[in-house]
């Protein structure tokens, strides 16, 4: 039995993970139409490949990695490409971003898929192949993991964690999965320690789960490499990397630092079956286990295909009547979808149904009575007693000192205050706040640059006239006959060179809102209208709160 | 709204009423030893509290209704009552309350903005402009010379008129831990001092059953984590150890840690007022540094002082360090190396 370690906080909420846990996996909707998001991962946006009338195979890329930080696009079933365009994404700003419409023909025809034996496979190779395959972290962060397998420095990552926690309240999308693909998860667990070197697995399974954990276990015991499966304690937020990396080995990856630093590394149960499929079968990541559940009749995991828009998927879990909108994520770290007209991405786990009787509206909050139960339950060992007195404040210098940026946002204080302060909500204010800041920063800093640049130009350039006029007046003390003609023709040609530069100017500077459609045009004018309104009424009240 | 979705089940609201619950075995044994007299303050004192709180609440424009049932202004009205004499005139406890809720609690910026604690505060101005009636304490029903009714104890209390023949001598008496400073001052040893009547096994008779009260309720509070252990286990420790220092080199004229920590405020204070959040540290050193300072401050105060009781004045000179205390007690934050910029450079 391996000694398990504890970290600071953390909190017990109601876990609701009977409503959809132990139902099995069911296959997802084929709709008649996919939205599938160039931009899914952290990193560079995917570069659209295929164009409006395009037929495409299931598991084809549609869409191509660029840069170093990126990942593919694929189509997650056979069709013709409608569109690529602007289409709403399911963030919490309602967020429009370039994606690709496809239509599905119905057929699910498949490409040609190409496992490749990563034992003798060039690890430069077998990460490319993956980058490709759109493989990235499934637990939320969709950090694409061919970077984070690359393990850089000789010698690869001792440890190599494997997160099966699902710590959030309602989410069973990762206990299905290890319930019935636990032998494929090994498979890819095998694949991710080939490429990182790593000596010491490490699976972490919460105590509510022990289906999941005596799965994990058989599959374990199966695997050629030793590998161990922790169950470890049920408390909110022990699915986070870092706080699992500690549990388990009692270690802290460095605040300023990556968790490598410290011979770790961690992924999701279900990016390592995604890696399973996308190397030994050849297959992308073309649909993810969601769980749907909630305010719904029939709470279920549904392996999803990416793209899939979310009333499609919704639907076959029966939304009750009074359903006022979803979760995406858990209720703790999740967004509510400002619209529902989003589509399934890779970094949806979990879509719960609110009612204004399953989530009821916070009361009404109280100040502050300094109990300390925030910092007694924050992860991080935080004040945020003291952080939202500083938030509140505008006091951001001081909010950074008191190390606001390593504030995780799980959650724990507010669900914690008995004053119902909707502590994160300040904090990710502050942090906006700062982030605005040092960008108006730099921007000025660079206007300051280039206006002392400009100075000493416009100087430079005064003293090298004056240094010309001096030359030509002592070259005018000795007159010639033709001095008047040439004035005149100076002049002239003054004139003219004048001229020229002013249609020029007006010629290569066009406005940015030059050349556009009369829609966009009149859509402008509006907005501006709408400004000016707005602007109007700011400057009245602030009249008014002058006075 | 933005994440997260859930919250826990509890309020301010449901803290407070936790307190006060908590105080009410306390109650029974004062009620038991000294007489219901000690039920007028506190009902004095709440509806003095309530009123003061509701006529700042209108003047600073707040809605009304969410705080005057938060409870926190009768935790302070309770407090206080409990920590002055029950057989005083009526307007005692009503200026004391009106004061700590008027000026301590609400001219500081009300319910969390408070510097100091509003209870001790009120009994440090009443002791300070009226020490004869806040030294006249009832007598435990088993010393005292006489005996009044409920209704004598109101007609005292409203009218100031004590039955026939009765002076206020008969029915009030010195604590336990005036007793000690007279009788040492006379330069009695303490093992004489102590067998007199007033005292019981630990501390006072009926006091110390009190005393005992306030510590099964502190318990109960922390069991609930209402309040964590630091603050009572520090001035607790603290007290204890500075008697034990003394009682160790002379046994003869400085009382014992048992002594010490059963007689007075310094059990209340431990679990009721020094741990009162507002006014005391929020970080786990800072709590203990604060307890332990208490502890010592009213060690200080009892035996060299020129109080009876030192728990206020020790109470409301460590208030004053919070902040500080805060502010150098950051504890070392996730992924932080252990000494790292000082972080805690006071406002």
């Amino acid at each position: 039995m391996k000694p398990l370690f504890h970290f600071h906080g953390g909190i017990h909420p109601p876990q609701h993970k009977s409503e959809s846990a132990g139902r099995g996996i069911v296959p997802g909707p084929l709709p008649k139409r996919l939205v599938l998001p160039l931009h899914q991962h952290i990193g560079a946006p995917a570069r659209a490949i295929v164009k409006p009338g395009d037929r495409v195979l299931k598991g084809q890329m549609i869409g191509q990695p660029q840069g170093p930080i990126s990942a593919g696009v694929h189509a997650p079933t056979s069709g013709t490409i409608h569109a690529v365009g602007l289409h709403g994404l399911p963030h919490p700003s309602g967020l429009h971003d370039l994606c690709i419409e496809l239509w599905p023909d119905q057929e699910d025809r498949w490409i040609e898929r190409q496992p490749i034996d990563y034992r003798t496979e060039d690890a430069t190779r077998l990460l490319d192949h993956l980058r490709n395959a759109g493989v990235v972290g499934l637990g939320g962060a969709v950090f694409p993991s061919a970077v984070k397998l690359n393990p850089g420095p000789p010698g690869g990552v001792p440890t190599l964690i494997i997160n099966g926690a699902e710590c959030e309240p309602w989410i069973t999308c990762d206990d299905a999965l290890m319930r019935e693909r636990s032998g494929e998860i090994v498979e890819g667990i095998l694949i991710m320690r080939h490429l990182l070197d790593a000596r010491e697995i490490l699976i972490g399974i919460e105590d509510n789960k022990p289906e999941a954990a005596a799965a994990m276990r058989k599959a374990a015991a199966a695997s050629p490499f030793p590998m161990e499966v922790v169950v470890v304690p049920t408390i909110y937020p022990t699915g986070g990397a870092k706080q699992l990396t500690q549990i388990l080995t009692g270690k802290e990856a460095p605040s300023s630092g990556r968790s490598s630093d410290i011979g770790v590394a961690c992924f999701n149960v279900a990016t390592a079956y995604t890696v399973h499929r996308a190397v030994n079968h050849g297959e992308p990541v073309l649909s993810r286990v969601v769980t749907v559940t909630g305010n719904v009749g029939q709470a279920r995991n549904f392996d999803a295909l990416i793209g899939t828009l979310v009333p499609d998927l919704v639907a076959l879990a029966q939304p009750r009547d009074d359903t006022d909108g979803f979760i995406m994520g858990g209720p703790l770290m999740g967004h509510r979808l400002p619209s529902l007209d989003v589509p399934v991405v890779k970094a949806m786990n979990c879509l719960i149904a609110t009612s204004p009787a399953l989530f009821k509206p916070a009361p009404r909050p109280m100040p502050c009575i300094r109990c300390g139960r925030c910092a007694a339950a924050c992860p991080a060992n935080l004040q945020p007693q003291d952080l939202h007195w500083f938030a509140k404040a505008a006091n951001f210098g001081k909010a950074q000192e008191y190390a606001l940026f390593d504030c995780i946002e799980c959650g724990c204080c507010s669900y914690v205050c008995p004053s119902h302060i909707p502590l994160v909500q300040y904090f990710r204010h502050a942090k906006g706040e700062i982030w605005a800041r040092e960008r108006e920063k730099r921007a000025a800093d660079i206007a300051r640059e280039r206006h002392t640049v400009r100075e000493d130009r416009l100087a430079r350039e005064k003293k090298e006239r004056a240094e010309r006029l001096a030359q030509k007046a002592a070259a005018a003390a000795t007159p010639t006959a033709r001095d008047g003609a040439a004035t005149q023709s100076k002049d002239d040609a003054l004139r003219a060179a004048i001229e020229r530069a002013k249609a020029k100017k007006a010629e290569i500077v066009p406005k940015n809102t030059d050349n556009l459609p009369p829609s966009t045009l009149s859509e402008i004018e509006k907005i501006e209208a709408r400004r000016a309104q707005l602007r109007k009424a700011a400057t009245k009240s602030l009249d008014e709160s002058e006075d | 709204m933005t994440s997260p979705y859930i919250t826990q089940p509890t309020s301010v609201n449901a803290l407070m009423l936790r307190v006060l619950g908590a105080l009410i075995p306390a109650i029974g044994a004062y009620v038991y030893f000294f007489g219901p007299a000690i039920l007028v303050s506190l009902l004095l004192a709440s509806v003095t509290a309530l009123l003061c709180e509701a006529a700042m609440l209108k003047i600073r424009r707040y809605a009304a209704e969410a705080f005057l049932v938060d409870g926190s202004a009768l935790v302070t009205a309770w407090l206080l009552a409990l920590s002055m004499p029950p057989l005083a005139p009526w307007w005692l406890v009503v200026v004391g309350t009106a004061f700590a809720i008027v000026v301590a609690k609400h001219l500081y910026g009300g319910l969390g903005s408070n510097l100091f604690n509003p209870a001790m505060v009120g009994y440090a101005v009443m002791i300070v402009s009226f020490p004869v009636p806040m030294t006249h304490w009832a007598a435990p029903e088993t010393l005292a010379a006489a005996h009044l009714s409920f209704a004598q104890d109101l007609r005292y209390i409203f009218a100031g008129i004590l039955p026939d023949h009765l002076k206020l001598d008969a029915v009030t008496m010195a604590t336990p831990l005036d007793t000690l400073r007279t009788q040492l001052k006379l330069a009695h040893t303490l093992s004489e001092i102590r067998r007199l009547p007033i005292f019981g096994t630990v501390g006072g008779i009926g006091s110390q059953t009190v005393a005992l009260m306030y510590l099964l309720g502190g318990l109960y509070l922390l069991s609930q984590r209402v309040i964590t252990w630091h603050i009572p286990v520090a001035m607790g420790g603290a007290l204890a150890l500075a008697s034990a220092v003394l009682h160790g080199i002379d046994a003869d004229h400085y009382a014992s840690p048992a002594f010490e920590l059963f007689t007075g405020g310094a059990m209340i204070g431990a679990f009721f007022i020094a741990t009162d959040p507002v006014t005391a540290p929020t970080t786990p050193k800072g709590k203990l540094l604060f307890g332990a300072g208490v502890g010592v401050l009213t060690y200080c105060i009892r035996t060299f002082g020129g109080y009876p009781d030192g728990v206020a004045f020790a109470v409301l000179l460590m208030n004053m360090t919070a902040p500080l205390l805060d502010a150098y007690t950051q504890p070392r934050v996730f992924g932080h190396a252990e000494k790292e910029t000082p972080r805690g450079t006071p406002q």
